[in-house]
């Protein structure tokens, strides 16, 4: 068990060196350098298919590397047991792209769950960090809907809250924007930079909205074909020469980043009647 | 000739790899128990799902499964000229044999089928990942309970259907065939002994824990899509029914 305290005092919260990762025959990184600077909230961004959530279940455990490192608060994840892994992820909160709230539990309870399991607080208690979480989030009203109750957007900002009860030190989100309307959107935006400002969070984003983001992170990786195409504060990718860069920021479809899956010549299968 | 033969020796290692992963499945939640009994109240809320699940279904067969018994054992009884027997083949019948297999595949088609697709789904929908993120071992929380709720479940539902079972008997046999009531049951007391019982509690209890450890395997390792939450569905009650049979024939050999 790492005693806090005991680890070096190093302003990198997560730090990737060469990252390999396959799966199913194609390389999704190849190496990949990263870092995360404590308190800082850090985008990920980059096509849809470039391994993005990949790479958080990489940086969670969830996945292991094909060699490279993939250091979290000063420990590898690839040398951490069972215990290790289970003891770093207390002290992460991840919210999933689709919300992944357990479906026979309703709202509050859903919210109460990482509580229940890691504490004993008392009831009173617990109803008091259940609800001044889902209020953070607006959704306080809903507390004893049940989770088909809920409509995508709202179902995120469950997650949200249930990500934040335990006071996570490293806040993962995948894709937060997706289907929130602006009001929500906005909210869910200025919680990203409160929660990072005020309890001191490091914030790990990932997400296509290059508006959105540029608005709340401190810093932006751009993936693109494996590797970290461009990376920096938002305002100088956003202003970057680099055609991958501009492409992907502007939202342009011909440039260097290819639209398509990797696959064989159009004309020569569609004629050739080859395999698809 | 050769090609059918290859399928054939493909199907049978097949089926063995199946069995050793089930087995070390098995032998994990077993290891996992003590501990999952420290938080009885998920393993209860569990016996009341599966077992409230197939309760109504298990009363109903057990009825008419009583009730065919005792028309067709009166049927050949008379043929002896030995109706009062009726209450002791019955019960027999019932309480060794038909109460735990029939019990056991109406419960692999009802709660096994339920907890197959609820735990694919809670894999296809992430839940399974999120409780993994939270620090929560999902075998622990979600898989455990559930078992061990079959597991209790299913040797009540037995018992129940046996029961029910015996009332169907008695209701064509004394009720409409006009068996003699206190031969009946007098009959019946005096030649059913406690090994019989046991037999069937034991079947009952093992059939619980096959049937439980198949379906929260296949749900538990679904693959992650509604086409693969369905086929975890059908191989519950494909493996489970076959599975029920064949434990029973072994079982019934060892115990005779
Ligand atoms: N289990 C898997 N088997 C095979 N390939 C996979 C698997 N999971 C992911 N991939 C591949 O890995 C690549 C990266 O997937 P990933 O989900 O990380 O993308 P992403 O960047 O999060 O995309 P999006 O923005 O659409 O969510 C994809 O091209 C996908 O085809
Ligand atoms: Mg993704």
């Amino acid at each position: 068990m790492p005693q806090a305290g005991s680890e070096p005092k190093d302003s990198c919260v997560v730090r990737v060196r060469g990252l390999r990762y396959a799966v199913g025959g194609r390389e999704i990184f190849s190496a990949l350098d990263l870092d995360v600077e404590r308190g800082s909230v850090t985008a990920i961004m980059g096509p849809s298919g470039t391994g993005k959530t990949t790479l958080l279940r990489l940086i969670t455990g969830q996945l292991i590397a094909d060699a490279g490192e993939v250091t979290v608060a000063g420990q590898e994840v690839r040398l951490l047991g069972r215990v290790g892994l289970y003891a770093l992820r207390r002290r992460m909160g991840m919210l999933f792209q689709n919300g992944a709230l357990l479906s026979d539990l309703d709202v509050y309870e859903n919210v109460a769950f990482p509580l229940r399991e890691h504490t004993r607080l008392p009831e009173p208690l617990i109803r008091n960090i259940v609800l001044t979480k889902l209020h953070a989030v607006g959704l306080r009203g809903a507390a004893r809907l049940m989770t088909y109750e809920l409509s995508g957007g709202m179902a995120r900002r469950v997650a949200l809250a249930r990500a934040i009860v335990m006071d996570p030190e490293i806040l993962i989100y995948d894709e937060p924007f997706v289907g929130l309307d602006p009001i929500s959107l906005g909210v869910v935006l200025r919680l990203i930079r409160e929660l990072n400002d005020a309890l001191g969070i490091t914030s790990i984003v990932v997400s296509h909205d290059v508006r959105e983001i540029s608005a709340v992170a401190d810093r932006a990786y751009l993936l693109s074909g494996g590797r970290v195409a461009a990376s920096g504060r938002p305002a100088s990718l956003l202003e970057s020469e680099s055609g991958e860069v501009r492409q992907f920021m502007k939202g342009l479809p011909d440039g260097p980043v290819p639209f398509h899956y990797p696959a064989p010549d159009y004309a020569e299968q569609l004629l050739g009647g080859g395999p698809t | 000739m050769r090609h059918v033969v290859r399928e054939l020796v493909r199907g049978a290692v097949d089926s063995l790899v199946l069995l050793g992963r089930y087995a070390r499945f098995v032998a994990r939640l077993l290891a996992e128990t003590p501990r999952a009994l420290l938080r009885f109240g998920l393993v209860v809320e569990q016996v009341y799902k599966s077992g409230a699940l197939s309760l109504v279904i298990i009363m109903l067969s057990g009825l008419f499964v009583g009730m065919v018994l005792g028309l067709q054992g009166f049927d050949l009884l008379e043929r002896f000229g030995s109706e009062e027997s009726l209450g002791t083949a019955a019960a027999l019948g019932l309480v060794k044999e038909l109460g735990p297999v029939v019990a056991a595949l109406l419960f692999a088609g009802r709660a096994g089928t339920a907890l197959a697709s609820e735990l694919g789904l809670m894999r296809a929908t992430d839940q399974l990942s999120a409780m993994e993120m939270m620090a929560v071992d999902p075998v622990r929380r979600v898989v455990m309970p559930r078992f061990l709720g079959g597991v209790v479940a299913m040797p009540l539902l037995a018992g129940i259907f046996s029961m029910i079972g015996i009332f169907g008997a008695q209701l064509v046999g004394v009720q409409m065939m006009g068996v003699d009531s206190g031969q009946f049951w007098s009959q019946m007391q005096g030649a059913v002994e406690r090994g019989d019982v046991m037999e069937g509690v034991v079947k009952s209890c093992v059939f619980g824990v096959a049937c439980s450890a198949i379906a929260v395997y296949e749900g538990y390792h679904s693959v992650p899509t509604a086409e693969g939450v369905g086929r975890a569905t059908t191989r519950t009650v494909v493996i489970s029914s076959v599975m029920v049979l064949l434990l029973d024939y072994m079982l019934t050999a060892v115990m005779m």
